[in-house]
């Protein structure tokens, strides 16, 4: 059992953060890595990417928007609570070398995995953009936090309630055009931006890494369902990624992929509903 | 005609022919103390009033005896299960001779379970007057094999509940009284962990069933996992003298019978333990060779942790073999077994992400064993395998038996689904996956083979079971392409037809293709069930640890010595895909080894140097 430790409520909405005590995945985990938790014995086993770690405290924080029945019942528990399961960390360890400038791409939750893999670029010694974006002012988060890591953050806006107006991919157009040098982009967040931005940074040569979300259920290597073409190579996104190079990946087939469970995931959510 | 029966004289009849409610499966027939006679005891209702009847078979029609007044023009209502209460009126068919309701019952013993029908008014209950064959005077050893009742094949291809009863007390003497008690044994040799399976049988044929599952347990602490799943028929089964005549001791059959029957008493005993050594191990896994080697090493003294990455130790048991097969409870209880015995369990604990080899040595385990199976799954490589709805086994399995998907919504896991399914391969995992398919409410299941029924490496009543439940054969079948709709979804599979050749390296006879007659199988669903590799997860954490040409772990010694020292390998990531009791196997040998290696402090390592080289 893994005891929650803390909370926070990060937007109106549904975007919760959630500090667990797992002293042992606290120490061992890299950015980027990621854990699997099992809420209660009847859940399902749901990946999570791991926001940051506190190796001192032993404690990992997690971010995520509520979409379904099993993060809801996530976002359902108090301080003080535990989440039966926790196994991790899961997914390779990256190589974070000196590139120079990193410009950071996140969307919606999507940010809290961007930031824990900017850290790794800052421990190397790189310069950081941040590019963050989200729909609407207040689903924006971890800007503070952005602004602490980064030399510089530019937040947008879908209606343009707050920072730039437009996606995130035309804020990285807007840096590119004014001179601005990019050495690497990290891209983190739904498919539909992770595939835009890696169009638009193919045309500028830009190196591009983009963290993957597939369907998994062990999150070792075991099951395949995480499967994905990268390169035209069949890789597991659970123990060759999550993080790939964004220009090689076959986000169409990945699209459809995830779109598997649709209705089941609505069925469940629906009887869990009836059930109260 | 009616009389007041008391029915407490009554006990549950066992040998022979029986009757099980369609519906829960608990026993129907009796056997009346007072008259010696076998009774069906069934519920009635005749209107507002509702009693037990009782009907005793002859061939002559019958006795009934009931807690209601029937009479010739009184009207039956309703015909239950006294148990359950289900109905069990055949709605189709009315008794031809008095026009009363008829009764469906499922009938197992002997023979091949079925579903048989009778009339309850007329008391024509012929169905059951077939007299038993246990009950006739056995001629020593010329019997044949005892069965174990089955759930009807049409029935329990819909239901995850196990699909065999397994032996009671009289099957289970009967089946020893077979056994010829040989002088020179030789199902002890064919069995891999050397269960002295004579003596266990002769406990079962006087009546101590305790005392035979406690000869077993010397050898083998898992027998009702192996009693369910060994391939005995190709291990003790096939060696034994009767094999050729009437059919070999239903070992298997024994095995389970008397393991279930100990964990259904109280009388689980904790062996005496040996006194504490001081020498700690860790078992990286928790499936049949890890479970077998802890069990062995605590009796032994030794501190043990076992880890497992997912969040139920078990391995295979777990996460691979269906409920109907091996449920799960089984496999629970053999593991809070051992945890009885002091030995510890470290579940969520992934090899090479949590932690690595040199963290268990720096925490003080004095010697380690990897037992992780091979759990990569195998995919053909074929066109279109990234479509939706082709599914590796590993994946399906996992989310039917370990997430519990069958239960889904009830549980939060779902799987896919297809109306029309084809399994590729012909081991034990694709008639998991086909049978497994059926029961998640397929229509048609279909296993595509490339070589024969004879060639299927499947145990052969999986086979047979798969058949039974209308499971649909491709023999000579390869499929050379997945084709999916617009959506990204599956829908066929290419085929080409084969031919056998002369014998490849396995010494099964090579599949050629025949060109230019390829074909298309609709299948909106296809479960990948070729194989499974060894996972790469694991050496991340083991720097130096030499493997050999396949990708497993390689072994010096019999035992199981690994190129690094104090680390012992064995089942799965040893061997590649085997079965249970191969890996139990490897485990027994490593025990011994292991054993000997803590107990005399020595430090040289043989393997090492043979690694080195």
């Amino acid at each position: 059992m893994y005891t929650i430790v803390d909370r926070q409520e990060l937007t109106k909405r549904d975007m919760i953060s959630l500090t667990v005590e797992a002293p042992a995945i606290a120490k061992r985990i890299r950015p980027g890595q990621f854990v699997i938790l099992r809420v209660n014995e009847t859940g399902e086993r749901l990946p999570l990417t791991v926001a940051y770690s506190d190796a001192l405290a032993g404690t990992i924080t997690i971010i995520f928007q509520v979409v379904g029945k099993s993060t809801a019942l996530l976002a359902s528990l108090p301080i003080g609570d535990a989440i039966r399961d926790l196994a991790g960390p899961l997914g390779a360890v990256m190589d974070f070398g000196h590139v120079g400038t990193v410009v950071g791409i996140g969307g919606g939750s999507g940010i809290a995995v961007l930031h824990h893999l900017l850290m790794g670029y800052k421990e190397a010694g790189n310069r950081l953009i941040g590019i963050i974006g989200a729909r609407e002012k207040d689903l924006l988060i971890l800007e503070d936090e952005m602004n602490r890591l980064c030399d510089r953050v530019i937040p947008t806006t879908d209606d343009g309630s707050y920072g730039m107006h437009g996606l995130v991919t035309d804020a990285l157009k807007d840096l590119v055009e004014h001179g601005e040098r990019l050495d690497l982009a990290v891209a983190v967040g739904p498919l539909v931006m992770m595939r835009a931005v890696c169009q638009m940074t193919k045309l500028y040569d830009l190196p591009t890494i983009v963290s993957l979300n597939p369907i998994m259920i062990d999150g070792t290597g075991m099951c395949g369902g995480c499967r994905c073409t990268v390169g035209g190579e069949r890789k597991f996104a659970c123990v060759d990624g999550p993080h790939f190079d964004g220009h090689k990946v076959d986000f169409d087939e990945l699209m459809r992929r995830n779109a598997t469970y649709g209705r089941d995931e609505r069925l469940s959510l629906l009887s869990s509903v009836r059930r109260g | 005609m009616a009389r007041k029966v008391e029915h407490d004289g009554a006990v549950v009849t066992g040998a022979g022919l029986a009757a099980y409610c369609p519906s829960c499966r608990e026993a129907l027939t009796m056997l009346d103390r007072e008259s010696g006679e076998v009774v069906v005891h069934l519920r009635v209702r005749c209107g507002e009033e509702s009693g037990d009847l009782f009907l005793a078979p002859s061939a002559e029609g019958g006795r009934r005896a009931s807690t209601l007044e029937i009479c010739e023009d009184d009207t039956v209502d309703d015909v239950l299960c006294p148990h359950c209460a289900a109905s069990l009126v055949d709605g189709q068919r009315r008794c031809a001779a008095c026009g009363g309701p008829r009764v469906r019952v499922l009938v197992a013993g002997v023979r091949q379970p079925r579903l048989s029908s009778f009339c309850v008014t007329g008391g024509n209950v012929n169905a059951l007057a077939e007299r038993p064959a246990a009950a006739e005077k056995p001629r020593a050893s010329r019997e044949a094999r005892h069965r174990m009742p089955e759930q009807d094949a049409v029935l329990r291809a819909r239901d995850f509940s196990e699909v065999t009863y397994g032996f009671d007390r009289e099957l289970a003497m009967a089946e020893a009284a077979r056994c010829l008690s040989c002088k020179k044994p030789k199902c002890i040799e064919g069995c891999p962990v050397n269960v002295d399976i004579p003596a266990f049988i002769a406990q079962v044929k006087e009546g101590d069933f305790v005392g035979a599952a406690r000869t077993i347990k010397q050898k083998n602490a898992l027998p009702a996992i192996c009693g369910r799943v060994c391939p005995q028929d190709q291990q003790c089964e096939e060696v034994c003298l009767l094999a050729k005549k009437e059919g070999a001791v239903a070992i298997g059959a024994l095995e389970r019978f008397v393991a279930d029957f100990e964990r259904g008493t109280d009388a689980v005993t904790l062996p005496e333990p040996a006194p504490r050594t001081g020498r700690r191990v860790a078992i990286v896994g928790s499936g049949p060779a890890g479970l077998t080697l802890a069990a062995d090493l605590v009796l032994l003294g030794h501190g043990v942790t076992v880890f497992e990455a997912l969040h139920k130790p078990g391995g295979v048991l777990a996460y691979g073999i269906p409920e109907f097969r091996l449920p799960k409870d089984v496999v629970e209880a053999e593991i809070a077994y051992l945890r009885r015995l002091g030995v510890k369990f470290e579940v969520d604990a992934v090899v090479g992400r949590l932690f690595d080899l040199d963290d268990l040595f720096a925490e003080g385990y004095d010697a380690v064993y990897l037992a992780t199976g091979a759990g990569l799954p195998i995919f053909l490589g074929l066109p279109g395998e990234n479509l939706c709805n082709v599914v590796s086994a590993n994946e399906y399995l996992t989310r039917v038996n370990l997430m519990k998907a069958y239960l889904f919504p009830d549980y939060d896991t779902p799987a896919p689904k297809g109306t029309r399914v084809a399994v590729l391969g012909g081991g034990n995992v694709a008639m998991d996956c086909a049978r497994t398919a059926l029961r998640m409410g397929s229509r048609e299941v279909t296993v595509v083979y490339r070589r024969t029924r004879e060639e299927m490496p499947a145990r052969t009543e999986e086979i047979v079971h798969a058949e039974q439940e209308g499971v649909q054969f491709r023999y000579l079948t390869s499929p050379v392409r997945y084709i999916g709709d617009e959506q990204g979804w599956v829908r066929q599979l290419e085929c080409v037809p084969m031919k056998l050749g002369q014998p490849d390296a396995s010494g099964r006879p090579r599949p050629i293709p025949v060109t230019g007659a390829s074909f298309l199988l609709d299948a909106d669903m296809v479960l990948v069930a070729i194989g499974a590799g060894p996972n790469p997860t694991l050496f991340a954490g083991c720097a130096g640890l030499e493997r050999g040409e396949r990708g497993y772990i390689r072994t010096f010694t019999e035992s199981g010595r690994t190129s690094l020292p104090r680390v012992w390998a064995g089942g799965d990531i040893v061997t590649g895909s085997a079965t249970v009791i191969l890996a139990m196997g490897a485990a027994r040998n490593a025990a011994r080894d292991i054993h000997a290696y803590l107990s005399d402090g020595a430090t040289d390592w043989p393997g090492a140097t043979a690694g080195a080289a």
